[in-house]
């Protein structure tokens, strides 16, 4: 369970915090371009943390207390080759919630 | 057909037309809020701590990426340096916006700056860059358009997840959830040889480092996915200034 005080920081925190990256520019700076290097490190922060945060959720599964489980490790591989190859967020999560559910039912 | 279809799209006026170019995004913001808003609950979020999350945030991943630390007790600073982490490509929207809207008053550039989301942005752009000659005034209500019919749902299907949140089974598989919303989400983003490289640098430094203390794994596989993904993008586009060079 996570504690109301930690809840309220961080929804109050990650608010202003994620306004002034939206503001930063538009606010402050102006026209005034962005040194390339920055730009095209920006780029790749999501690509990059997205991946860091699933993997260890993916193989170490709460739900089994850790224990890598077959049926997520395939969920989790038919989501990702779905999005990859659709480029569609809704059918790859569909696809996923198909094999999570019929595993489940199936092995559990 | 297409003659039509220009002619309603010029008489309409910018927020009309923001808001018909936003509509479909519907169907992508709806099925996400509703998810946050299960999650959440299941999170052992009350309905207003869930819908005062989608308010006070609005960035679907950051908010899956919140949650799901906290869930695992992860340290405040952490939660927070992995969610802003993951909105940082805001910081990149907002710089592409400013030579559009910057130059209006402080309160409208603070509205666009808060609704400024993947969605908006991407609209925003495509209308700004293929008419550049509107006024400021024509382009925020462009903007203003685009938003309702994607931010409001935002809210909207945030409170109406987090309802029936109470109500769904737990021994659905839901703690999978987030993973597969993630996993969704990153299939898209792995477009170019960079992009690939960031992602598989960022899981896999995270996996080696996963026994950091803090979920500091997590926070060392984003910095390593980033750099990676900058230096090859890097070595990718001098390759090909040099192919160029060598076919001129």
């Amino acid at each position: 369970m996570i504690e109301t005080a930690t809840l309220w920081t961080v929804i109050v925190l990650l608010g202003i915090g994620s306004f002034a990256l939206r503001f930063v520019f538009l606010g402050f700076v102006g026209d005034r371009p962005l040194p390339p290097w920055l730009l095209r490190h920006l780029r790749y922060t999501a690509a990059a943390i997205l991946p860091a945060l699933v993997a260890p959720l993916v193989i170490w599964p709460r739900a089994t207390d850790g224990e890598t489980d077959p049926v997520r490790l395939a969920t989790a591989i038919t989501t990702l080759a779905v999005a990859y190859g659709t480029r569609n967020v809704l059918a790859a999560m569909g696809s996923g919630a198909a094999v999570l559910i019929a595993g489940i039912f199936f092995f559990n | 057909m297409r003659g039509v279809a220009m002619a309603t799209r010029r008489v309409k006026s910018p927020y009309g037309r923001g808001v018909v170019d936003g509509l479909p995004f519907i169907f992508v913001v709806a099925p996400f809020a509703l998810l946050f808003g299960v999650v959440a609950t299941e999170a052992g979020l009350s309905i207003f701590e869930a819908l005062a999350f989608s308010v006070a945030v609005i960035a679907g991943a950051a908010q899956f990426t919140a949650l799901a630390l906290m869930t695992e007790h992860a340290p405040v600073i952490v939660v927070l340096a992995s969610a802003l982490a993951v909105n940082l490509r805001m910081a990149m929207y907002s710089a592409a916006m400013t030579p559009h809207l910057g130059h209006l008053p402080v309160w409208k550039r603070s509205l666009v700056a808060y609704f400024l989301v993947d969605q908006t942005y991407a609209l925003g752009t495509l209308e700004f860059e293929a008419r550049p000659s509107q006024s400021a005034a024509d382009k925020f209500a462009y903007f203003l358009g685009t938003l309702t019919p994607i931010c409001i749902p935002w809210y909207i299907f945030t409170f109406v997840g987090a309802w029936a949140g109470a109500a769904i089974p737990t021994n659905l598989g839901l703690d999978f959830a987030v993973p597969v919303a993630f996993l969704a989400m990153i299939g898209p983003m792995l477009r170019t040889p960079a992009h690939m490289s960031a992602a598989f640098t960022g899981a896999a430094v995270s996996l080696a480092m996963a026994w950091l203390p803090y979920n500091l794994g997590l926070i060392a596989g984003g910095i390593a996915g980033m750099v990676v993904g900058a230096q090859v993008e890097l070595v990718t586009e001098r390759r090909a200034a040099r192919r160029g060079e060598a076919g001129a």
